[in-house]
């Protein structure tokens, strides 16, 4: 339990740096720090393969793709975004909304009692057994998305160049 | 006791992987010089007024540590000191973890304790050592960008591309090899590999997926940065690429960290492909050949042939690396690419969905733990 609520602490303070610091690079790697933390959290739900999955796909690609922009594109004294009204209003609005709708859920408390499932629910084994039987159609719909994505990029490449 | 134990067993893989990272520093150096038909390091003689003989090794493997931790650390004008300071660390220490889950024996058993010789159990083993891997790159991108130097930043650029490139070939290269373990541990892969195929030859990955044991090893070589595969740190165009601007004991932990890398890769290749600490037609209880001959092997002997075979081949494959680094002329950065994406993603796509046919429909082919 302590290591949940450091844990959550930590990634909270983190998630706070990725929006309030000004160098677009200490935002990307205080996300990658948020990122880390939450697989951590994963591990401590006994689900180390999502744990695993977390840090491979978002920490150890994505996230570099970010950097990779970031030092290809920005100078590093430029503040994160211009001063643009417009848009702070609507990340303002955004923010309200989500606040409204998280306030939403945790007031009509959902479920109730916590899942009762044996410890061995997030191991490989479990995890691939659900998802190729009960979520196998969202499962090969989300594989065509991806592949649809790919194909896309391809195409756009092969134009510019 | 058994907080001792994991203890002990984390300080011993901790101690294997710094031991051959700075053996292979010596490797390296005496290597290439044999190669090159030099002498190689033959400056430092530890105590040579005193011994009447040149202690050898000895004085690499003392005196090149000690020279590059006295030497002045230079942060350069305009540098994020921060980010400076913790590239080198990012770089080293998800390298160190990844040695966590590397089985270097069966099991030690001492009176009534059976202690399985593998740093952490992990169940998802090989996904811990793709995560661990793949955090690896942000020591190099950091290292580039917080130099304020352009040609740091071209070689971490180089190097993020690079090891985003190859680690998609690596990743379907370890799937294959999945596949035919059904597992994702470690440590029952290499137990696996200890049966017999048609009861004589050891039922190793290298005979089962002889093309993912090929593509793991380029891309594995690629990961580590090295020659051939050295454009990050492409001397005659980029001084040291990524850590031009480091020196002193940060740029030594850059350069541990590349040799700890080249025994990552040889410490995989030997778990999925040559049987880890297996001796072919060693059991717990000793040799028993083909024939029908046997040899009876006390419990403690069998647990330190074990691990000697696992060192064994451990340097044979980083040496083997090291061959390769010195033999190969650096590729071309359209030829780097070209090789990644056009040559062993397609040809580690075309094994694995080979090897899943092939499985489906000989199912007793697999080896089950």
């Amino acid at each position: 339990m302590i290591v949940f609520y450091l844990l959550a602490i930590l990634s909270v303070l983190s998630a706070i740096v990725v929006v309030v610091h000004r160098s677009p690079i200490y935002c990307a790697l205080a996300l990658v720090n948020t990122l880390f933390l939450i697989a951590v959290m994963f591990v401590l739900l006994d689900a180390h393969m999502i744990a695993f999955l977390q840090v491979i796909v978002y920490a150890g690609a994505i996230m570099v793709l970010f950097l990779f922009v970031i030092m290809l594109l920005g100078s590093p004294d430029e503040p994160a975004s211009a001063e643009r009204p417009g848009l702070r209003t609507v990340v303002l609005a955004a923010a309200v909304v989500l606040a409204v709708e998280l306030g939403a859920v945790v007031a009509a408390k959902p479920g109730g009692e916590p899942m009762a499932e044996p410890p061995s629910y997030g191991s490989t084994q479990a995890l691939a057994e659900r998802l190729f039987t009960t979520h196998l159609l969202s499962f090969e719909l989300t594989s065509l998305l991806l592949l649809v994505a790919v194909v896309g990029a391809v195409v756009m490449a092969r134009r510019r160049a | 006791m058994d907080l001792l134990i994991a203890f002990a067993k984390c300080l011993v893989s901790l101690l294997i992987v710094l031991q051959v990272g700075v053996i292979l520093l010596w490797v390296e150096r005496k290597g290439s010089a044999l190669i090159q038909d030099r002498v190689g390091a033959n400056r430092a003689n530890i105590f040579g007024g005193i011994l009447p003989f040149n202690l050898g090794i000895v004085n690499t493997l003392m005196a090149d540590p000690v020279k590059l931790f006295h030497k002045e650390d230079i942060v350069p004008e305009g540098a994020d000191h921060f980010l400076h300071w913790l590239a080198p660390f990012l770089a080293l220490f998800p390298l160190f973890l990844t040695y966590a889950v590397i089985p270097f024996g069966d099991v030690l058993v001492i009176g009534d304790t059976t202690i399985n010789l593998q740093a952490v159990e992990l169940n998802v083993g090989i996904l811990f050592v793709l995560a661990m891997v793949s955090l690896g790159v942000y020591g190099v991108v950091l290292g580039g960008w917080a130099s304020n130097s352009r040609y740091a930043l071209l070689g971490g650029v180089r190097g993020s591309a690079q090891m985003i490139s190859y680690e998609i070939a690596m990743g379907l290269a370890l799937v294959a090899v999945v596949l035919t373990y059904g597992t994702l541990d470690l440590q029952a892969i290499v137990r696996a590999q200890g049966d017999l195929m048609w009861g004589v030859i050891p039922a190793w990955g290298v005979f089962y997926q002889p093309l993912a044991l090929v593509i793991l090893f380029i891309a594995g070589m690629a990961e580590s940065k090295r020659a051939p595969f050295d454009l990050p740190e492409a001397e005659s165009e980029l001084i040291a690429g990524f850590f031009t601007e480091y020196s002193g004991s940060k740029q030594s932990v850059f350069m541990m960290a590349d040799f700890v890398e080249v025994a990552i890769v040889a410490a995989l290749v030997t778990t999925l492909f040559f049987g880890g600490w297996q001796v072919p037609y060693l059991y717990r209880d000793g040799f028993h050949f083909p024939g029908g001959f046997s040899i009876a092997v006390p419990s403690l002997l069998v647990t330190v042939l074990q691990v000697l075979s696992f060192l064994v081949k451990l340097f044979l494959f980083c040496w083997f690396q090291i061959l390769v680094r010195w033999s190969l002329p650096r590729l071309r950065y359209d030829q780097l690419m070209d090789l990644g994406w056009k040559r062993l993603l397609p040809y580690a796509l075309a094994n694995l969905a080979v090897s899943a046919v092939l499985i489906l429909l000989l199912q007793g082919w697999t080896v089950r733990s």
